[in-house]
This record gives structure tokens, C-alpha cells and sequence, in this order.
């Protein structure tokens, strides 16, 4: 992990969808008065007959987006997370996962890293909602290498996804070019005193709580969950085999989300105690990012003491 | 098919269709199908360029039926126009049958757009509206809105974004009943003005009588001459046409009608 270098998944999600458009003359995209802040405009500057603004109107644009998917086009549909999946959550529904619609919904600005907008834009029900839709496939990158990984890997396949990015830069994990799958978590570590499963934005707060537990001679393994849905179910019943402690760390509820989504598997195949942090049934609140999970207690620190405890 | 006769000959087997498809599931809504009817028929057997032989033809005009409730109506006629087979309609909202209670895009040739959550079907019809210019193709876009589905929010952005990007391949309709399921419009909640609405929101519109085939043909017609801008047909029609104790009765809204009931409207539908 560099830790010195830091990107926003969300900048990464931008460059990434200019060079898929370069590629690939089938991508169109659409955002609803956020493009300087989701990063669409650098597609939008580069081709710009295939960027469509569709103003203040997510309900529209996920809608538009159907229409564009079922002439062959391939949407991909952004704006802040809350409001992508939040306010168009009945067209995500009806009109994308109901039709299997080939259409790629970008929430960026999810979860407290959002930061000083406060609780109406720090979206933490995101996973939730969208996992909980049929014939949907959510994705939630770590760094800026998965994210730009993913951009491209979604285009791949015919059916709607859920691409969940953040806004505050984070550090980069992986070496530019790595490879991933979609569906299969990676793991970082062989330790057997704790399995910390993670995704997005606090992964990297995971992997330094590895560092800083190895320093003392306690070794866990780190799981970057960057696939949702469908959940790598061997990974997590092999890490509830092979480690003491299981613990899940999201930047979201911890209703719904990836501590559920692991929960559910562990109620189903292999019983075991799991401790999931993550925003505690509440709203974000106005700070800066790092100061906010600080507060609400997700950072390598909080990790470090829930293995120990 | 040409001449209003053939096309009115097809409406009455389009409507005869709908009751006898509602009342074989026992479910179903044939006051908005029967409305709409005589509209779907202009479009399925006159207007659109589309081929049943081949119904996802890239170059086809598309047809977003955004009030889904009015499922049997566009059934019937894409099985009058051969799309599917017209003893499949006896299967219609059961159990093993590809005509679900509302359109399914992915188990029924011919149909578009998945429909059913009011408000939805606008939105969709721009992005294929979109499609068509961005591959600088002539095929058009038509939607079916219902009169009590324009109080959705989602149709007035979509409505924005359509006059916004000047979509002169758009055409709506406006099936202007004027009753919903709790009532007439104007009680429940007025979207009138509607013309002067789609006027505002850059739409050219066009008033008819829905019922009315040269109006309804003389509409399409107008549209294609429009440059620079979507069209919207507002056409006043009446809830369950054609069914003499259906006709402007909000109660068969979304009800199916009992064997006695049944032989009745067959009379009317004669």
C-alpha cells in the first residue's frame, strides 16, 4: 500500500470512464448536475455527443438510461450516491433491474467521507437498497487501481450494476493493472487471530491496523470486499474456519450492508460470531472525512482494539 | 391496412379481446385498455414502422406504453398485428404465462419498455429518442401516458428533458379519461391545464378526440412535419369505450367483469 499517494475512487471512476469511451463507442453517460463533483466531466469534455446532462432529475436520468440500454447503448448514469440510489430507487427497480437493464448506476460521495455536506448527502444505505434488488451486481472499490479496474470490467457483461465510490482520496492499495474478479474477495494475509472483511473507503484503514497488530506479534488477515453482491461465500466460510475473530468494517449502516451481507451467509453455511462496525443505525454529520470516522469510530484504531478485545 | 373501416373492424376485435382476456383472469384493467384502444390500433396497424416477423429490428419505431396497466389493450393488439399468438391471450396475468400484468419487455415480442410503476415510461422513451439521433437513425419514439399518471413528478423532468434536447422523433400521448381510481381527476388532484402544460414544457401539442380516426390519423401525421420539437397528443377519450355500463365509470378502473357482465359487452362489442 502507498500510503503517500492518495486518490478518490470517484477521480479514478472519471479517467477511467474517458478511457473506456475511447474504446468503446457504445458508452454513453449521463449526470444530473454533478459532473465537476462525480468526475463524469472529463468524459463529457472528450465526447461530448455522448454526454447527456440531465439536470437536477435522477428519476429522469435513471429512466433515460433505461431507454438508452435497451437500443444497445451502455449508460452509465451518475451522481452523488445518496441520490442515485436514494431518490430513484423505484426506476433503479422497475426500470433497470426488473428489465435486467444493461445500465451502470455510479453513486460517488458515499458514506461520512463525504465529509462537511452533512448527513443529507452522506449516503449509508446505499448497499442496502441495492442489494437487496434482484438481477443487481454491487461493486464498492478500494483504491484508485480497483476502481479503474472496475469502470472497465462492468462494461463486460450485459446487466445493471451498482458502482459505489467515495469522494475523499484514499490511499492506493494495489499496483496500477492488477487484475480482479468479479465476486471473489482478496485477501491480504494468512493470520488466524481475526478475519477483518472490508470495503471501499476503509480498507486501507484495515490494512493499516495489520500493520500496527503485527508490530505487536498478532496476526490477522485483511479481505477486501469489493464485490457485494454476488458475496464470495468460500472466502468467508473458509476465514470463519481458519480464524478466531470475524469482524466486518464498512463506511455505511451496519444494516444492510456488508456485515449483513457476510451474516447472512455465516447464519446459512457455518455459524459464527461476527462483529460489524460501521455507521450504528444513525445519520453522518458535517466534519472533515478523516475527522468523521475518527468520531464514529472506524479507523485502524477502533480495528486494532475490536481484535484485541 | 389503410382505410378507417378495416382499422375500426380491428378495434372492435382489440376491445372484444380485452373484456374477454379480463374476465378470463378474473384481474385486470379495462377501463384504461378500452380508452386507449382505439389509439393503439392507429399506431400497430398504421402508423409505426415495425415487423412482427422481427421484432427487435433496430430501425423499428418503438411504442412506450407508460400507463402498464393498460396491459391488455397493447396484448391484443400486438396479437391482432402477430407479434404473439392471440390464443396466448387466454394465459394473460396467469400463472406459466409470458403476459404478465404489466408489459414485460424481456417475455413479450413487441413490447419496448418494461412498464407497471406509473410515471416511469417518458423517461425511457427519451433515451430511446436519444439513441435514435446520436446513431442518426429515423426510427420514432411513441408513449402512452395516462391523464392521472402525469400527477408523477417523473413525467414533468422527463417532459424537461425532452423539450430540452428538442426530441422531434418523440410523439406522447395523452389518454385523457379524465377518471382515476379514487375519483375524476379534478377532485382528486388536477393536472389540468394539460395542454398548456406539455405547450410550456416545449412540446407542440395536438387536442383530438381519441376516439376519432381521422383526428387520430391526421395527429400522427402532423407530428412528422414537427422540427425542433417533441409532439404531444392530447387526446380526450373516454374510460372503457366501447362497453356500454363500462363507459365512464371509474369503478372498472381495474375490475373484471362476471359472466353476465361479460356476455353484455360482447353485445356492445358486435
Amino acid at each position: 500500500m502507498d500510503k503517500d499517494t492518495k486518490i478518490a475512487t470517484r477521480q479514478s471512476f472519471g479517467e477511467a470512464l474517458k478511457e473506456l469511451g475511447e474504446k468503446n463507442e457504445e458508452i454513453v453517460v449521463l449526470d444530473a448536475d454533478l459532473a465537476g463533483a462525480t468526475k463524469t466531466n472529463i468524459f463529457g469534455k472528450a465526447f461530448p455527443d455522448r454526454f447527456f446532462d440531465m439536470g437536477i432529475a435522477e428519476q429522469d436520468m435513471i429512466g433515460t438510461a433505461a431507454g438508452f440500454a435497451s437500443c444497445g447503448k451502455i449508460p452509465y448514469a451518475a451522481s452523488f450516491a445518496a441520490f442515485a440510489t436514494g431518490r430513484s430507487y423505484d426506476q433503479i427497480r422497475s426500470s433497470i433491474c426488473y428489465p435486467k437493464a444493461n445500465v451502470k448506476i455510479c453513486g460517488t460521495h458515499a458514506g461520512v467521507t463525504v465529509g462537511e455536506d452533512g448527513a443529507t448527502h452522506q449516503m449509508l444505505e446505499d448497499l442496502s437498497l441495492m442489494r437487496g434488488l434482484p438481477n443487481m451486481t454491487v461493486i464498492c472499490p478500494s483504491d484508485d487501481t480497483q476502481a479503474r479496474w472496475a469502470v472497465e470490467e462492468v462494461s463486460k457483461f450485459d446487466g445493471p450494476v451498482y458502482l459505489r465510490l467515495s469522494r475523499a482520496a484514499t490511499p492506493i492499495i494495489y499496483s496500477a493493472g492488477t487484475k480482479f474478479e468479479i465476486g471473489k474477495m482478496v485477501q491480504f494475509g494468512e493470520g488466524t487471530r481475526a478475519t477483518v472483511f472490508a470495503t471501499g473507503a476503509v480498507v486501507s484503514e484495515s490494512l493499516l491496523a495489520q500493520e500496527i497488530l503485527a508490530a505487536e506479534g498478532i496476526d490477522i488477515r485483511v479481505i477486501d470486499v469489493h464485490t457485494i453482491k454476488p458475496i464470495d461465500r468460500e472466502m468467508i466460510i473458509k476465514c470463519a474456519k481458519e480464524t478466531e475473530k470475524l469482524i466486518s468494517i464498512e463506511d455505511h449502516s451496519i444494516i444492510g450492508g456488508l456485515g449483513s451481507a457476510i451474516a447472512e451467509v455465516l447464519a446459512d453455511e457455518y455459524p459464527k460470531k461476527l462483529v460489524r462496525m460501521g455507521m450504528k443505525d444513525c445519520f453522518g454529520k458535517s466534519g472533515k472525512a478523516m475527522e468523521l470516522l475518527e468520531y464514529f469510530g472506524l479507523v485502524s484504531k477502533n480495528i486494532v482494539e475490536e481484535v484485541k478485545r | 391496412m389503410e382505410s378507417v373501416d378495416e382499422l375500426k373492424e380491428k378495434a372492435l376485435k382489440v376491445r372484444r379481446h380485452i373484456v374477454e382476456m379480463i374476465y378470463l383472469a378474473s384481474s385486470g384493467h379495462p377501463g384504461g385498455a378500452l380508452s386507449i384502444t382505439d389509439i393503439l390500433t392507429v399506431l400497430y396497424f398504421k402508423e409505426m414502422r415495425v415487423n412482427p416477423k422481427n421484432p427487435k429490428d433496430e430501425n423499428r419505431d418503438r411504442f412506450v406504453l407508460s400507463k402498464g396497466h393498460a396491459s391488455a389493450g397493447l396484448y391484443a393488439v400486438l396479437a391482432e398485428r402477430g407479434f404473439i399468438d392471440v390464443e396466448e391471450l387466454k394465459g394473460f396475468r396467469k400463472l406459466n404465462s409470458n403476459l404478465q400484468g404489466h408489459p414485460d419487455m424481456n417475455k413479450i415480442p413487441g413490447v419496448d419498455m418494461t412498464t407497471g410503476s406509473l410515471g416511469q415510461g417518458l423517461s425511457a422513451a427519451n433515451g430511446m429518442a436519444l439513441s435514435a439521433k446520436l446513431d442518426k437513425k429515423d426510427y420514432r419514439v411513441y408513449c402512452a401516458l395516462g391523464d392521472g399518471e402525469i400527477q408523477e413528478g417523473q413525467v414533468w423532468e422527463a417532459a424537461m428533458s425532452a423539450g430540452h434536447y428538442k426530441l422531434d422523433n418523440l410523439c406522447v400521448i395523452v389518454d385523457n379519461n379524465n377518471l382515476q381510481i379514487d375519483g375524476t381527476l379534478d377532485k382528486v388532484m388536477s393536472p389540468y391545464p394539460i395542454v398548456e402544460k406539455f405547450r410550456s414544457f416545449g412540446f407542440h401539442t395536438i387536442e383530438i378526440d381519441g376516439h376519432d380516426y381521422e383526428q387520430i390519423i391526421k395527429a400522427f401525421d402532423e407530428a412528422k412535419t414537427i422540427k425542433e420539437k417533441p409532439i404531444a397528443i392530447i387526446a380526450k377519450t373516454i374510460k372503457g369505450k366501447g362497453v356500454s355500463f363500462m363507459e365512464n365509470q371509474g369503478s372498472w378502473h381495474g375490475k373484471a367483469p362476471n359472466e353476465e357482465e361479460l356476455t353484455t359487452a360482447m353485445k356492445d362489442l358486435m
